[in-house]
């Protein structure tokens, strides 16, 4: 076993830092506070590859794997969870089920320019009352003639918007459950589908939230993915894909915030010296250090094991579920060693705790993750 | 058009930290980057590939890590990478380190050959004009800007108080500065192909036109007698004084300390 990571990595690792500090981090302030999707930072992130990381160089991809995306992730949230939750949506939830699923046409059509950036990707599953229990899905689509008609609508959408592919859930067979649900590809500007109210949300606040409406939304049969009825595999497959990017924007928010807490105790004095020097604040970075460490080793671990086509699925549930916990715990703590000035928007470290919340509920909530966990062990 | 560039491998001087009882630099564990003057000229030769199609070489004379500045040329985009190494290479001086990459570099074909002005680990920038002369080329130092007229090159060769426009028939080298770009971060896809599908290809004294007695150590005229840390100087201070006083005062004060 080599918990070593090889020069490329190593060598990716540095890039994306050197990235994230100067083209990301100086504008995660702004986006927190105006709301704004970071358009021009998504250019930069298309233009330096980090859009089709996994995916080989024949569909437009970087030609890496499920680690170094899982990294890039990490890097990106580390300053800014609003950039890493962008690319992690797009990667894990759009263009990862075309790869996936899709035919030659399909990956051709829609996830060669997916992987080069030249189009954003987003996924909808969510309705206003199939949150948890997906397959409540309220959607439907009917086949006439050589179209789909989707009816519907879909709430809580990441890069909703701003996305020009959407992965879209529907009924094709009411009466089947589950197995009724059809998965598909649908194109932004489609008459009849529109985006609905934008969330206005307590952390991740530059990344675009909002509904999708369709009506009567007409789209060819051949964007139908896989057959119908496998709409349900499709998308918990891909959560569980998902869930790699989700920890490893979890697990960059809290090394954000333990890199920014360790800074701020050396600096910070009281009673004549830096409060680094006092044991409490040296026993919670210690606790903080060590969760971010074993976070990061689930969240590699679940990444290699998707990269080698070995089960992930329980990998990945755990991954989600403790690096989730660690970023909310470690950016508690966090604004508690910055003291008041924690509390402020002076320091990074009150954002990131509101970005870390998000974590414990999108893409599967922490509790599904324990359902996923426990299935696995006691099947 | 082919373009060489040569490269050197230094630690980051932004991480290096002095030891505090010795007053000496501690290297251990400072990260090895790109040369920035260097890294400068790697960015012009890849607007010129991007720009008009180039085939451009990284060439590197170091120990087998500086593999690492090369791979990352490499990802940021050059279709060549060459790595001279060798212990006959160790402990060469300026001369000895451009007699080593001129021999290397005139076995090869090019239109330009770019090297930064000099490195932060040494600061002599004497490599590039050096290589200049052993192949027996025009030369340009300073560069900050520059552009392509048929067979020749237009080069902004800068000065503290101004710069001149100079025209160059190919072949010819050039020293880069910093300031000239901003170079391009590495791309994801790159560094996979820098270590899964391209190679560093390995030079060695074997390979290379050059005289024994004139590479590494023994072909180094330069003898470093001794190296220490500069003494801590006393505050300075300053005299708002008109010129003719203020040499007289200067005068009074050399004398004061019986330096004249």
């Amino acid at each position: 076993m080599d918990f070593n990571l090889s020069k490329e990595y190593i060598m990716l690792q540095r890039m994306y830092q050197e990235f994230a500090e100067t083209e990301v981090k100086p504008l995660a302030e702004e986006v927190d506070e105006t709301e704004e999707f970071p358009v021009e930072t998504v250019k930069k992130l298309a233009r330096y590859g980090f859009m089709g990381i996994p995916f080989p160089k024949e569909f437009g991809g970087e030609g890496g794997d499920v680690l170094a995306y899982a990294m890039a992730v990490e890097a990106l949230s580390k300053v800014c969870a609003t950039t890493g939750v962008i690319v992690s949506a797009h990667t894990s939830l759009c263009a990862t089920p075309i790869y996936e699923f899709g035919t030659p046409a399909q990956k051709e059509k829609y996830l060669v320019p997916l992987a080069k950036g030249e189009k954003l990707g987003a996924f909808g599953l969510t309705e206003a009352n199939a949150g948890t229990d997906a397959s409540s899905q309220q959607t439907t689509a009917d086949l006439e003639g050589d179209e789909y008609v989707l009816n519907g609508s879909k709430i809580f959408i990441t890069n909703a918007g701003y996305a020009d592919t959407y992965i879209v859930m529907a009924m094709t067979d009411k009466t089947k459950g589950n197995k009724g649900i059809s998965a598909f590809i649908v194109e932004k500007d489609t008459p009849g589908f529109t985006i609905g109210k934008k969330e206005a949300k307590m952390g991740i606040r530059g990344s675009a939230t909002c509904e999708l409406i369709f009506e009567n939304c007409r789209i060819p049969k051949e964007n139908l993915l896989s057959t119908e009825g496998k709409g349900f595999r499709i998308a918990m497959q891909t959560l569980d894909g998902g869930r790699i990017g989700i920890a490893s924007q979890a697990l960059g928010i809290a090394a954000g915030a333990l890199e920014q807490t360790v800074n701020y105790v050396k600096e910070r004095k009281q009673f004549g010296k830096p409060i680094a020097a006092f044991q409490n604040t040296q026993f919670q970075l210690a606790d903080m250090n060590t969760k971010v460490e074993a976070a990061r080793l689930l969240v590699y671990k679940a990444a290699i094991c998707k990269q080698n086509k070995m089960p992930y699925s329980k990998e990945a549930a755990m991954a989600k579920l403790y690096a989730a916990e660690v970023a909310m715990e470690v950016t508690t703590k966090a604004v508690q060693l910055h003291g008041g000035y924690g509390y402020t928007r002076e320091y990074p470290v009150e954002r990131m705790m509101r970005d870390a919340k998000i974590t414990e509920i999108y893409e599967g909530t922490s509790e599904v993750q324990k359902m996923v966990i426990a299935a696995h062990l006691l099947k | 058009m082919k373009i060489i560039v040569c490269i050197k491998q230094v630690p980051d001087t932004n991480e290096v930290r002095l030891d505090p009882k010795t007053g000496t630099l501690i290297r251990d564990g400072v990260p090895s980057i790109i040369n920035p003057d260097d890294k400068s000229g790697l960015e012009a030769a890849l607007r010129l590939k991007d720009q008009r199609g180039a085939h451009v070489t990284v060439i590197s004379m170091g120990p087998p890590q500086a593999d690492a500045a090369l791979r990352e040329a490499l990802a940021m985009g050059v279709d060549r990478a060459i790595l001279l190494t060798d212990r006959a290479f160790g402990g060469a001086d300026t001369w000895a380190t451009s007699t080593t990459l001129a021999g290397a570099i005139k076995k090869m074909d090019y239109d330009l050959i770019i090297t930064g002005r000099q490195a932060i680990d040494g600061d002599t920038a004497q490599v590039g004009p050096q290589i200049a002369e052993h192949l027996k080329l025009p030369q340009v130092s300073y560069v900050e800007d520059m552009e392509v007229d048929g067979q020749y090159f237009i080069f902004k060769r800068m000065f503290e108080d101004g710069f001149h426009r100079i025209k160059v028939k190919r072949p010819c080298l050039i020293t880069t500065l910093q300031e000239m770009n901003e170079p391009r971060y590495m791309k994801v896809g790159g560094i996979f192909d820098a270590y899964r599908e391209k190679e560093v290809e390995i030079m060695t004294l074997a390979d290379l036109d050059v005289n024994l007695e004139h590479i590494g150590l023994k072909g180094s005229p330069t003898k470093v007698k001794k190296s220490f840390t500069k003494g801590v100087k006393s505050a300075g201070k300053v005299y708002e004084l008109a010129p003719k006083e203020a040499a007289d005062l200067i005068v009074d004060k050399l004398k004061e300390k019986f330096i004249i």
